[in-house]
């Protein structure tokens, strides 16, 4: 129970010291992208390993005590690497191997070469192009970084207090309740002009201090890890792999705000950010971090984790604050805003998990330092989730204002098997996509935003010629659809009505007007829906039509899709030179639409056709192609 | 004081402490296009409609937002035209849209804001599904295929009533209004109050049609049928069947009444003037014996307050008045003297503003030998349907009186009809002061008023007697759970409740009103109090004539009721 | 409605996270942790302990995904179909797994109550599309024949009386 700022400093500093003692670390990935493909067996074998070697380890970092002369190998469950392409992923220090794609018949052999003997073990070192490269920092993927937010992730054990303790943890927190008042910290996030990570982008400072303003006695502090966007995991990331970090900068905002609790909504999906987070609380309360007069100061502090349970909206703040309330999460009209009747009625800061965590660097560096990285209004790093067809899938951050083309390109490491690049859907479902032409656009919020884009949470997902851009919108619309809360009748009923125009425009039977009048409803949407969720609701459909308007025209007028994608546009054809006329295609085809002379070549009748594909497999000789 | 000032389609309009600017805009002259808009119910913001243009061309629901000076708004434009018809024609697809056949047809606010807004055509498929109506319930019936999911409906009962039947379930396009796992409504916790159809912008919860059955008894010969009218129906039919305003129009009801093919028409104030009788005796019996501080003694007039009770606090059914309702009480009394004198068959008709009373004319505590003491209850909505098909023009007619032998009445049985009027007709009857300035006195002792919650005291019985007077069943609610803190503030000895807020002038048998107009139903039953020339029960002469006959030694049989029992009904 | 139904499972997490209206949602995940589903008897009893209408509480058991109100297999299997999974072709091996199990989108759970299937939305594991998860542990880079295998092999642990976990 530490009770006092000397307490924090000396447990802080014991434990630096026996971290920094470690003769070496073996960081196992324990993101979920390496738990799935057997992480955690290979931390245990390798545990197993080095016991059977005697080699002294430490699962759990020790308190350093004088004298204590005992440097073992620390073996630790890190946050996510980011790389999870390449999962189960094993970092080495102070060496910096990266081992990747680790198998449990690989341990004996990372243990006897590299932590016993020192030497790399080189078929696990991650390659390409003929090229192999040893060291993390040395992979194009993390060399273009810049990890800030994610620094931990991967470098410390993620579920330890002692580890994020001996690498710095809280001193920001401890800076901001002993050195700082309130005034002192909102000026310092107002003047890092930090802004919103959840997507809106709106100024952190404006929010704490018009929260901090509120006369009203109770106030919360709530943190939205409600990471709804498909395609987007860097909240999970960091609530997993450095969840002290975020937890960290929800005490300053309570601090600042004068807010003795703390409430963090998780989305249902993270069965493992959960557990990490209630660890961490009750590792907190161990070490007197939270409860009553924290440090022997006056301020007290309490936090509680919500569980959401499967719905997109609760990533809106008022259906968030509602659904911690027990309720129905369907946003309400403003005002009031959150930030004087929130959760609960009362005066609420609520912010996203990423904006947290940029909150203990800003205090422990300074808002100048902080506006150094990225351009002057969007400072700052940005964590992105990179999906699709794309190399390197997996978590990155780099400086906000990065273009497009360098993350893709550079740090993505370009498209997968070699593929055309035709667009990218950022924001997620209320984001837009951005194509070839934009691949010179800075990423930060103002930039993208006159792009017709937003930043969203950070999801990319990186398409290429073979996918189908109605069809890609089709797959939005279902998803919003489905997600809709129903409240309100534009989002309800025109997001039902869009959804079933692209549907019949991807499966052939398009209509002339259906352009326009998705045009339409887009308008009214935007325009008139309640939440920011149905504002944007009809975002991709905007944002492909205005980029590939012609690709709806093919699949209206032509009955064709450009890509090759919709099932039901495809021509299935038999080609007459490889056809030996063998009648197989014709005895499988549930709709007798194939016809021909035994031995000569079989046609197909296009009117008669449902696309099944059935004949395709049918085909000995790979006659028929779609 | 500096006068505040917006400026609403070019017209300048002063601020004058209203909540949002959609009231503003509304005291401007202009009629905002709204479905989920009631000023009683919390701010939904759901439907869109009343969108309007703010200076900056950004748009901003005028139900949601405050006004501030110098803002200015503009509330018809082409942008909001198109967006509001749009909007429309979303629902219309949506919507079961046989308007010709449906029970809200010419009252429905969806159908007359399509007409508005001039909607031509949906470009959309109708998607109304095949949903199964409901009605299992004896006052409602729920159409889902009409349901616009504003809202209106479940805030009504959540918030105001407290019941707590239906709500939203599901979410997105498949949301709907449902009882617990889409059960009936007659499975429900519903009371059978009507509020949810009185909000209800369409077609999908209306009030119940009996006007078959009460077509069939009149065009039977063998069949007399008589009739009493409630209070509250005389202030209501007004602005419905021709009249300028609800003035009172009790005698131009008896008169179409009488053509409608009535044999004798009674007024349910008759009913009142026996039930302040038997509640004040029973008041004061409880006064004289049950210690003070002890449960007080609640009305049982309202049969959704009753059934209320019944669902939610059973343990307070011992403390609820056995005096029946005015209508079964005058019921009981007009069957029995009826079958006095002839064998003809009788079908009595009680016409309230009420749906619950469907409910209690059908319960098994007031029937005789199985058959209904009420036959059949039309509520106002369904009065005036009849009047209107039988052609009869209403503002024509001549004023009638009630018939002989029950023809009298008081001003006391006729503010029944609003909240605070039950109490303040016993208050007439148990005060020992009765000169007319004393009369006076009583209605300015707090008993008048449409607020939910009202007190007063008075001395009776040599001790200060405590009053509550409630509408609202979360009101009824909330006053429960504060007389059950046992905190001093909340000892009483009489509690008035009535379900609907304002009383039955606001009953959802009446035609659908905004609060203006209930209020103006108020007053007119205040005004035909004024008009009677005896207005305390106990000086009604008829009373006399009933206890001295056909209640003599039956008064417990004809005009009690004990609701506190195991099974509550058949 | 089951007179043997025990509410002691029920109280006690009520008791543990509050008989208050805002712990409707924690309450209803603890007893569908427990239950695999919201049993029906659930509903009249946390109406009475929370102080709240029967309606509201189904309101919220319906608004949310993750909420059953039938009961669900011993395996529940989630295929992502997020963004990411979806471009990776995700549906292939949703198809496969319900024709193998003769489930569809309107019946997600086997007869006997063995495998329930059905889609979830974004798990976060995009770096591994396509993926699926059992019993919410994931499963990465699937294929239907991938996926098909997983199913035998369930299928035999649950013969022999294997665990809950996959």
């Amino acid at each position: 129970m530490l009770d006092s700022r000397s307490a924090l400093r000396t447990t802080r500093e014991a434990y630096a010291k026996s971290f920094q003692n470690e003769k070496k670390k073996i960081l196992i990935c324990a993101g979920t992208g390496c738990l799935s493909s057997g992480s955690l067996e290979i931390y245990e074998r390798l545990i197993a390993l080095m016991k059977e070697k005697n080699i002294a380890c430490a699962v759990e970092l020790k308190r350093e005590t004088a004298g204590d002369a005992l440097h073992p190998v620390g073996i630790k469950r890190s946050g996510c690497h980011g790389f999870c392409e390449m999962g189960p992923l094993i970092l080495i220090e102070p060496e910096g191997y990266l081992y990747t794609k680790v198998k449990l018949e690989d341990c004996e052999e990372i243990i006897t070469k590299t932590i016993a003997g020192g030497d790399v073990v080189e078929r696990l070192v991650y390659h390409k192009e003929g090229v192999s490269y040893t060291r993390r920092n040395e992979i194009p993927f993390y060399e273009k970084q810049t990890r800030q937010v994610l620094e931990h992730c991967g470098q410390i054990d993620a579920t330890s207090i002692k580890e994020y303790f001996a690498v710095g943890g809280y001193t920001a927190f401890e800076k901001a309740l002993f050195d700082m008042n309130a005034d002192q910290i909102i000026a310092e996030i107002s003047n890092s002009n930090l802004r919103g990570r959840g997507g809106g982008g709106f100024p952190a400072g404006r929010k704490w201090s018009q929260v901090s303003r509120q006369p009203e006695g109770q106030k919360y502090i709530v943190c939205n890890g409600d990471e709804g966007d498909p395609g987007a995991f860097m909240d999970r990331s960091v609530m997993e792999g450095d969840p002290h970090r975020m937890i960290e900068g929800m005490l300053i905002a309570g601090l600042a705000c004068g807010a003795s609790e703390g409430y963090v909504y998780v989305r249902a999906e993270y069965p493992m950010a959960v557990s990490r987070l209630k660890s961490a609380i009750a590792q907190m309360r161990e070490f007197g971090l939270l409860g009553k007069n924290i440090l022997g100061t006056n301020f007290s502090f309490d936090l509680h984790i919500n569980r959401g349970a499967g719905a997109f909206v609760c990533g809106e703040g008022s259906a968030l604050t509602a659904s911690i309330e027990g309720k129905r999460g369907m946003p309400r009209v403003k005002p009031p805003r959150t930030v004087e009747q929130g959760l609960f009625e009362k005066p609420t800061v609520l912010n996203n998990v990423e904006t947290f965590a940029n909150v203990p660097l800003i205090i422990n560096r300074g808002a100048a330092w902080y506006k150094t990285i990225g351009p002057e209004n969007s400072p700052g790093t940005k964590a992105f989730a990179l999906t699709g067809n794309i190399e390197n899938t997996g978590l990155i951050e780099v400086p906000m204002g990065t273009t497009l083309r360098e993350v893709i390109f550079d740090v993505g490491g370009g498209m997968r098997g070699g593929g055309q690049f035709k667009a990218v859907q950022i924001g997620g479902p209320s984001g837009g996509c951005l194509t070839a032409e934009h691949l010179d656009l800075p990423m930060d919020f103002d930039s993208l935003k006159k792009a017709g884009a937003m930043i969203g949470s950070g999801g990319l997902v990186v398409m290429d010629d073979t996918t189908c851009m109605v069809e890609i919108a089709r797959f939005f619309m279902n998803f919003t659809q489905n997600e809709s809360c129903g409240k309100c009748v534009p989002c309800r009923e025109g997001t039902k009505r869009m959804l079933a125009i692209l549907q019949r425009i991807v499966a052939g039977e398009g209509r002339e007007e259906d352009i326009d009048l998705l045009l339409e409803l887009a308008d009214t949407i935007s325009e008139t829906a309640l939440c920011g969720l149905g504002k944007t609701a009809a975002f991709p459909v905007i944002s492909t039509i205005r980029s590939f308007r012609s690709e709806y025209e093919a699949h209206i007028r032509d009955k064709k899709c450009p890509a090759g994608s919709c099932q039901k546009l495809k021509q299935i054809r038999i080609e007459a030179a490889k056809c030996k006329g063998c009648s197989k295609c014709s005895k499988i085809c549930p709709v007798g639409a194939i016809s021909g002379k035994i031995k000569e070549p079989f046609v197909i009748d296009q009117a008669k056709c449902i696309k099944c594909g059935a004949c395709l497999t049918a085909c000995p000789f790979k006659a028929i192609a779609a | 004081m500096n006068r505040a000032y917006m400026t609403i389609d070019n017209i300048p309009v002063e601020i004058a402490g209203e909540k949002n600017i959609l009231e503003l805009i509304r005291k401007a002259g202009i009629e905002l296009p709204t479905f989920c808009y009631h000023s009683e119910l919390s701010i939904y913001g759901a439907c869109r409609m009343c969108m309007v243009e703010t200076g900056r061309g950004a748009l901003e629901a005028a139900c949601s937002t405050p006004p501030k000076a110098g803002m200015h708004i503009k509330t018809n434009t082409e942008k909001l035209r198109k967006y509001r018809k749009m909007i429309l024609e979303l629902l219309l697809a949506n919507h079961c849209r046989d308007c010709t056949t449906c029970g809200n047809n010419g009252s429905c606010r969806l159908q007359d804001l399509a007409k508005r807004f001039n909607i031509q055509g949906v470009r959309f498929p109708n998607t109304a599904e095949g949903n199964d109506i409901d009605d299992s319930s004896l006052c409602i019936t729920r159409d889902q295929n009409k349901c616009i999911l504003c809202g209106d409906c479940v805030r009504m009962c959540n918030e105001i009533q407290d019941v707590g039947a239906i709500d939203f379930a599901h979410r997105g396009a498949n949301m709907k209004v449902s009882a617990v796992f889409g059960k009936s409504l007659a499975d429900s916790p519903c009371v059978g109050c009507g509020q949810c159809a009185a909000v209800c912008p369409t077609g999908a919860i209306v009030v119940k049609d009996d006007t078959g059955k009460v077509w069939k008894a009149l065009d039977d010969r063998a069949v007399k049928v008589t009739c009493q009218i409630a209070p509250a129906v005389r202030v209501a039919v007004g602005r419905d069947l021709g009249l300028h305003r609800n003035e009172n129009a009790i005698g131009l009801i008896i008169a179409a009444l009488r053509r409608l093919g009535f044999d004798e028409i009674y007024d349910t104030a008759t009913g009142a003037d026996l039930t302040v009788l038997e509640e004040s005796a029973e008041f004061l019996k409880r006064l004289e014996t049950a210690r003070a501080g002890g449960t007080p003694l609640f009305t049982s007039c309202c049969p959704a307050w009753v059934q209320f009770a019944e669902k939610k606090y059973p343990e307070l059914l011992p403390s609820l008045s056995t005096a029946r309702s005015p209508m079964q009480m005058f019921a009981s009394v007009i069957k029995e003297e009826t079958s006095r004198i002839s064998s003809r068959a009788h079908v009595h008709v009680a016409i309230m503003p009420c749906t619950a009373k469907k409910f209690e004319a059908a319960r098994a505590e007031f029937r005789q030998d199985g058959t209904p003491m009420v036959d059949y209850v039309l509520t106002t909505q369904e009065l005036i349907r009849m009047i209107r098909e039988s052609g009869v023009l209403f503002s024509e007619l001549t004023p009638e009186a009630v018939d002989m032998p029950f023809g009298a009445s008081t001003g006391a049985g006729v503010i029944f009809g609003v909240t605070g009027g039950v109490t303040e007709a016993v208050l007439r009857r148990i005060s020992n002061e009765k000169s007319a300035g004393a009369l006076m006195a009583l209605s300015f002792q707090g008993v008048r008023g449409m607020e939910g919650v009202k007190t007063t005291a008075i001395t009776a019985a040599g001790r200060e007697v405590r009053i509550a007077m409630v509408s609202g069943l979360k009101n009824a609610a909330d006053l429960i759970e504060n007389i059950r803190s046992g905190r001093e503030e909340y000892r009483f000895d009489f509690v008035e409740v009535m379900a609907c807020p304002g009383g039955c002038v606001s009953g959802a048998g009446q035609p659908p009103a905004g609060s203006a107009v209930k209020e103006d139903r108020g007053r007119g039953l205040y005004a035909a109090d004024k008009m009677c020339s005896i207005k305390r029960s106990e000086e009604n002469p008829l009373m006399m004539n009933l206890y001295n006959g056909v209640l003599k030694g039956r008064v417990h049989e004809l005009l009690h009721v004990n609701y506190n029992k195991e099974k509550i009904h058949a | 409605m089951s007179a043997r139904f025990e509410y002691e499972c029920v109280d006690k997490i009520v008791d543990e996270l509050g008989a208050k209206p805002s712990s409707i949602i924690a309450i209803l995940q603890g007893v569908q942790e427990e239950y695999r589903y919201l049993p029906p008897e659930i509903f009249p009893h946390l109406a009475r302990r929370l102080n709240v209408s029967e309606a509201r509480i189904y309101s919220v058991a319906t608004f949310y995904e993750n909420f059953s109100l039938d009961p669900k297999g011993e395996y529940i299997i989630k295929i992502c179909d997020g963004t990411a999974c979806h471009v990776r072709k995700s549906i292939p091996i949703l198809n496969r797994l319900r024709e193998i199990l003769g489930l569809s989108e309107d019946k997600v759970t086997t007869g006997d109550l063995g495998f329930t299937v059905e889609t979830v939305s974004c798990l976060g594991a995009c770096g591994l599309a396509p993926v699926l998860t059992v019993n919410d542990k994931v499963f990465p880079a699937m294929t239907p024949e991938k996926a098909e295998k997983l199913l035998a092999e369930l299928q035999s642990k649950r013969n022999t009386g294997g665990a809950q976990n996959a």
